[in-house]
């Protein structure tokens, strides 16, 4: 029997094949590499586009860009401080809401519902998660905004603001500072910074709820159930027990929704009147980065297209920051669980 | 002592009356907005949405729309799916605690809540830019550059679910494929991806959902048309654009045709995530 030409034979044959798949190895590895790396390039690539945009708007104006509420195409002299005021108005407004209720929800979902109706309606709170940003804008402005001005506004302007219908001002007005200010308007419609904040707190309500719900759940039983044997009741439990537990991952969360809110684009645009003014009042219409970028860039040309660029490019960087603070601040409770 | 445990039992009925209440407030808006969208879509749903354009205004209907939308759609998701399951892979198997792996996996996180208004002028600025200077024309706005806005917008969903699902997937898996001497691209490829086959579809309807009501990067991207566009080259309208479009408009016939296109693109989404939530749990199932 002659084994040994075989042997060599099937040998080299092996090794042929050894090395033909060290290559397909190589070549797989870089392949896949790559495409990670584009996720890479697309947040360097955003970044640095909006920047190379906005180049000559920064040059133009440099740090009195920031600073200046003059946006005025006619003689083409632009600041970005109203739209900068009115993303943060309204992302404000939405937190100051959204925050507690999505407390609420998350404690009612983890501690107190029946077991049976846990999953119904969290799924529930999740589809309003689903539902496209373009839809809210729409309910917003046909809907809600003229609710807000029929039904609540006029509530607020007489008792809270300093320009009531019939000029007598309420006890809050006089004696409590800012709050006239704050609620004093002349404008009749709904669109307003107030109506904006109401319909992104409705929006991240599901995105800041879902991630409290699901830390809550992260929480060792036997720590709740240490505190329930002393006596605690369930309230107790979730302020002294639960919540700082997960203190971190629910700062997290609340920087998630900010990092929404402080993007969002149609929700926004449609309620909040686009209106380039600065005023105390919330109930006065205004404006936002991404709806003033929404409302002019297809007409803008020149300094003007290149300061829209420069407000992306703001509002890029500070999304960033803040989601980069939700992220840390989740992995923390993530790092807690793994040791 | 009575006084305080009756304070205590008060503190807790209340918080408890507020955490329903809450949850109460949450569902009420969920079904205000569904409640609408429902009532004044389906008072507006005709036959011409479908067959006739938007050129033919208030008489007219949303067919170049739809169309329009479903080709952005296919080019977002035609991009983003091998781009984002190729480095959905590379983050599960080949960098998993790598910290190049980690910084990856972290800003794709970051990506994943990104305004999609920057990214819409970021693809401004890569395609329609210099697209313009090869036309020597006016700014060539097209529906291939709104398809990879989108893709941008669906990429981080996928590379997350992609990298979830297949780190999901036991290593006994790749043990015993490796000991059989299977190369590791081949592994990856053919035996990894198609276990984690169902999450991945899972991944890339999510994406879809996610990008079918996108706006904002579509304004300044495929801009809009008002006839029917087929060529991706051309400038395109999509059914969000047009519902911004209308819905801005004065006119009531038009507000009417709005609230039909978004009773379209709703009713898309939600069977979209349905589905998805269909494959994933069927998938459950044929593990066990």
């Amino acid at each position: 029997m002659s084994a040994q030409p075989g042997t060599i034979a099937l040998s080299l044959i092996q090794e042929q094949r050894s090395r033909r798949d060290a290559r397909h190895e190589r070549l797989f590895r870089w392949l896949l590499k790559g495409c990670a790396l584009l996720v890479l390039a697309s947040l360097l690539g955003a970044a640095g586009a909006t920047l190379w945009g906005g180049r000559s708007a920064f040059a133009t104006f440099g740090w009195h860009f920031l600073v200046s509420t003059t946006w005025d195409p006619g003689n083409d002299v632009y600041g970005a401080l109203v739209p900068v005021y009115g993303t943060i108005a309204t992302s404000l407004i939405a937190l100051l809401i959204a925050v507690p209720v999505s407390f609420g929800i998350a404690l009612y979902l983890s501690e107190v519902a029946p077991a049976w109706l846990r999953t119904p309606v969290a799924s529930a709170i999740e589809l309003l998660a689903g539902i496209p940003s373009i839809i809210y804008g729409m309910w917003g402005l046909f809907i809600f905004a003229p609710f807000f001005a029929n039904h609540i506004k006029p509530w607020l302007t007489n008792k809270l603001g300093d320009q009531p219908d019939d000029g007598k001002l309420s006890w809050v007005a006089q004696h409590v500072p800012f709050v006239g200010k704050l609620f004093g308007s002349s404008y009749p419609f709904g669109a307003s910074i107030l109506v904006a904040g109401i319909v992104l707190a409705i929006m991240i309500i599901p995105f800041i709820s879902s991630v409290m719900r699901e830390v809550f759940q992260t929480v060792p039983t036997r720590l709740k159930e240490s505190a329930y044997a002393l006596g605690s009741s369930t309230w107790e439990v979730s302020w002294d027990i639960v919540l700082p537990y997960t203190r971190s991952a629910v700062i997290g969360g609340i920087f998630l929704g900010l990092g929404r809110a402080l993007g969002e684009t149609m929700a926004v645009t449609f309620v909040l009147g686009n209106a380039m003014q600065l005023s105390a009042s919330l109930l006065d219409p205004g404006t936002s980065i991404a709806s003033t970028i929404a409302n002019q860039f297809s007409e803008a040309s020149g300094l003007q297209k290149s300061s829209l660029m420069a407000l992306a490019f703001l509002l890029f960087v500070v999304t960033f920051f803040v989601l980069l603070i939700a992220r840390l601040m989740l992995r923390q409770l993530a790092k807690k669980e793994g040791s | 002592m009575s006084s305080i445990y009756l304070r205590r039992r008060i503190t807790n009925w209340l918080a408890m009356g507020l955490s329903m209440l809450a949850t109460l407030v949450g569902l009420a808006f969920l079904a205000w907005i569904l409640w609408e969208t429902l009532r004044q879509g389906i008072g507006a749903l005709n036959l011409k949405l479908f067959t006739k354009i938007t050129a033919n205004g208030a008489d007219g209907g949303l067919a170049n729309a739809m169309i329009g939308s479903l080709i952005i759609n296919f080019i977002g998701i035609a991009i983003a799916t091998p781009i984002g399951v190729l480095a959905g892979t590379w983050l599960a198997e080949y960098a998993n605690r790598t910290k190049l792996g980690e910084s990856i996996r972290f800003l794709n996180d970051i990506l994943l809540s990104a305004p999609s208004i920057v990214m819409g002028l970021f693809v401004y600025t890569i395609i329609v830019l210099p697209s313009t200077a090869l036309t020597h024309g006016s700014t060539s706005f097209s529906g291939f550059a709104g398809g990879v806005a989108l893709a941008l917008i669906a990429l981080p969903v996928i590379v997350r679910t992609t990298d979830e699902m297949l780190r999901l997937v036991p290593s006994t898996l790749r043990e015993a494929a490796l000991s059989l001497g299977v190369p590791q691209w081949k592994l990856t490829l053919q035996i990894l991806i198609r276990a984690a086959r169902s999450g991945i579809i899972t991944g890339v309807l999510l994406a879809l959902a996610r990008i079918s009501g996108e706006t904002a990067p579509l304004l300044f991207t495929a801009f809009g048309n008002n006839y029917m566009a087929i060529n991706p080259i051309d400038k395109m309208s999509s059914l969000p654009q047009i519902i911004y479009q209308y819905a801005n408009d004065p006119g009531d016939d038009l507000h009417a045709m709005a609230w039909a296109g978004a009773f379209v693109v709703t009713m898309f989404v939600l069977l979209l995530s349905l589905a998805s939530r269909l494959v994933l749990s069927r998938s459950k199932v044929s593990h066990d």
